[in-house]
């Protein structure tokens, strides 16, 4: 188990944390919006949970709102978000906007599924810690959010 | 009869033996083949070779002939020569106006039938000012909210001469009555209406995830729809049982064909306890499947669904005309294996796959775009798309004789090994109790989600070749800038301006004692609720309206959470 206290000691105690750790890190697998593509978020699930980490997943048709609740209320570290329907844009947005009205923006945001070069910048504008592309290897999602955890310390 | 003479299997058996051997075992030594053993994509071990030893077991019956039980060899008596499948490539998003004017481009280029694709909010049953319906509407299909969307849909397209095919799913009867509507008010005879609706919910719960109701609600809704369009448009498919998506969330080919089959026979069971004789309705289900990558599986798989289609409409079901025991399937090639990557390569991996389809002998086809993997077709895409389709039908001579690759040993054998798995995971279907039971228990989404997971770590260690991602990877090519279709900003506004307009101008008190009195029928699970719902939307209640009606009703569905 993650242990709760050091999490919200703040950046110091978290740049020491052991990434590679069983454990260490909790992610929040979510879908957003009506998009019912659940292959890839599923596959990633378990990617996420044999590399150790913790990992919760939202089920379908999650709201910005529903998916910030709940990444509050798992304590995660993580939220990894996978869209296919072409909504990004409008989405993280609002999620983004969701994570701020909570004081929530500690939380990391990485994005997966189908979302086109040429709204990168965009998204990374609304909050988005790192986009994952489409055709990525299971080692590349592992060491994105490791890396993410990892670095918050600089951040 | 069996296909060869015990002779000639003999003397086979013998030479085999010897060239194992001989020349095998001596080139076996001196370059050992690449791996130690094959397989298809769903695990069916290959040989070598095949010789007529490896059917002469089976039955020359298990053949027959094209259009005839067990129509292994086609579903029609002349096949391509008689009639080429349709093209049909589907196309929907933006307004209905959008939609409608990249139809009347399709049908300039060629195509021969219309396919829509709705968007999330149409799918789901919420109309376009919903709150759930932020930043989806008109995004990956047209935005359909009450029935004069559906009339301008098809603005000046003749829907007694073209067949349209409706992908739409948990609100598909609302769909329905509001086409149903819109041809009466054009004056169009019903009995003349082709086309097919998607209408399949079981596999909504396990593959493609749009639902709105309960699963036996949902499937009481295809029940009523199957019934009232037997008898009100009897040349519409109310339903293709739809496979594709099946694989799409990562089930191989023997789960394709095995679950949809065990779908089909779950609601044949609910439409004759409602009293509907199996030749009145079974004739009118159609099918929708993948094909993808494996070449031969393909080929085989769509073999080896039509026998078993027959065999259970005639076994199980008792099943009198032929036309219950055609399987009609329409075939879309494999979104799932195109790239982002150097995504011209797209184009020949999508040409094989409907080569396959053509020597499986598909009805109708959809090929993908090639810019598919990163959004909605662009027009160029999908003209390509269609001549793809048109080079097959008329340039390579492969439609002048009906199947043409049975009787090789191999196709023969491989059919007839994937419907005897296909019959095991149906044994064992209805064993645990048939599929409405396992649908809501979760049984067909682990299995799906495991293969998936069994796919994606072939992918990962390179054991499956993607080329140009895991195999043959240029580092210069990387993912070209390709023009992507351009989402209509203006579209939500439109449609709510709309939906405001028809919430004002209408007779709000009857739209309300309809939906009261649609309510009411719900509670019984012996009233059509066809006739009702075909009232309300011509009295102009909306998609999202009806929809709640039920939902009050019947509640929403929880999702077992499988990972």
């Amino acid at each position: 188990m993650t242990d709760m206290n050091t999490i919200s000691q703040g950046d110091a105690a978290r740049a020491e944390i052991d990434v590679n750790a069983p454990g260490s890190i909790r992610v929040l697998v979510a879908k957003l919006g009506l998009d019912g593509h659940d292959r890839g978020a599923k596959v990633v699930a378990r990617i996420l949970r044999d590399a150790g980490m913790e990992v919760v997943y939202t089920g379908l048709y999650k709201s910005p709102k529903d998916v910030v609740t709940a990444a509050i209320q798992e304590d995660v570290d993580v939220i990894g978000v996978s869209l296919l329907s072409g909504s990004h844009l409008p989405l993280f947005q609002e999620l983004g906007r969701c994570l701020r009205e909570k004081q929530a923006e500690h939380i990391f945001v990485v994005a997966g599924g189908v979302i086109p070069e040429h709204d990168y910048a965009a998204l990374s504008d609304s909050g988005v810690d790192a986009i994952v592309p489409q055709e990525a290897r299971g080692d590349l999602i592992v060491t994105t959010i490791r890396k993410l955890i990892a670095e918050r310390g600089l951040k | 009869m069996n296909l060869f003479s015990a002779e000639a299997i003999e003397d086979i058996r013998e030479k085999q033996a010897a060239w194992e051997a001989n020349e095998l075992a001596a080139t076996l030594n001196s370059r050992p083949e690449e791996k130690a053993a094959y397989e298809t994509e769903c695990g069916i071990p290959l040989k070598r070779i095949y010789t007529a030893a490896d059917v002469a077991g089976i039955p020359a019956g298990d053949l027959g002939f094209p259009g005839a039980y067990p129509f292994t060899r086609g579903a029609y008596p002349t096949m391509y020569r008689g009639r080429p499948w349709t093209i049909r490539q589907v196309a929907g998003f933006g307004n209905p106006e959008a939609t409608n004017q990249r139809y009347k481009y399709m049908i300039q280029t060629g195509q021969t039938g219309l396919s829509t694709d709705f968007d999330l909010p149409t799918l789901l049953g919420l109309d376009s000012d919903d709150p759930m319906a932020f930043g989806e509407v008109g995004r990956v299909g047209v935005a359909i909210d009450t029935v004069d969307d559906v009339d301008r849909l098809f603005d000046g397209i003749d829907l007694e001469k073209i067949s349209v095919s409706l992908t739409i799913n948990p609100s598909a009867w609302v769909i329905y009555a509001m086409f149903v509507a819109v041809a009466e008010r054009r004056g169009y005879d019903l009995t003349k209406l082709t086309g097919t609706l998607q209408a399949d919910p079981l596999k909504e719960y396990v593959a493609q995830k749009e639902w709105i109701y309960p699963v036996r609600p949902a499937v009481r809704l295809l029940r009523d729809l199957i019934m009232h369009s037997a008898k009100t448009t009897p040349k519409l498919n109310p339903i293709s049982l739809s496979g594709y998506h099946l694989s799409d969330v990562g089930g191989n080919a023997l789960q394709e064909i095995a679950f949809i089959m065990a779908f089909t026979i779950a609601y044949c069971e609910e439409v004759i306890a409602a009293g509907m004789d199996i030749d009145d309705f079974a004739p009118r289900l159609s099918f929708f499947f993948i094909s993808h990558q494996d070449f031969f599986e393909q080929i085989c798989k769509f073999r080896a669904a039509r026998r078993v289609y027959a065999r259970i409409m005639s076994e199980q079901f008792h099943a009198k005309k032929p036309e219950s025991m055609r399987l009609r399937v329409h075939v879309q090639t494999a979104a799932m294996s195109l790239t982002k990557v150097e995504h011209h390569n797209n184009l020949m991996r999508t040409a094989i796959q409907a080569l396959g389809a053509v020597l499986g002998g598909c009805q109708s086809m959809h090929t993908n775009g090639l810019d598919e993997a990163f959004a909605i077709p662009t027009e160029e895409a999908m003209k390509l798309a269609i001549r793809t389709q048109q080079i097959i039908r008329d340039e390579i001579n492969v439609t002048s004789v009906i199947d043409p690759l049975g009787g090789s040993y191999f196709v023969e054998r491989l059919t007839h090994d994937m419907e005897t798995e296909i019959w095991k995971v149906l044994d064992e279907v209805k064993e645990r109790g048939g599929a409405i039971k396992l649908v809501e228990e979760g049984w067909f989404q682990q299995k799906l989600a495991d293969s998936a997971y069994a796919t994606f770590k072939k992918i990962d260690s390179g054991e499956k070749v993607s080329v140009g991602v895991n195999r043959h990877v240029d580092e210069t090519s990387g993912s070209a800038e390709v023009h992507i279709h351009p989402y209509d900003d203006q579209c939500t506004q439109l449609q709510i301006d709309r939906l405001n307009a028809v919430r004002t101008e209408r007779d709000n008190g009857l739209v309300k004692q309809l939906l009261a009195e649609l309510a009411e029928q719900a509670q019984s699970d012996d009233i059509n609720l066809l006739p009702k719902t075909i009232e309300l939307v011509k009295a102009r209640a909306t998609l999202g309206e009806i929809c709640s009606a039920l939902r009050e009703v019947w509640g929403s569905y929880a999702e077992p959470m499988i990972v």
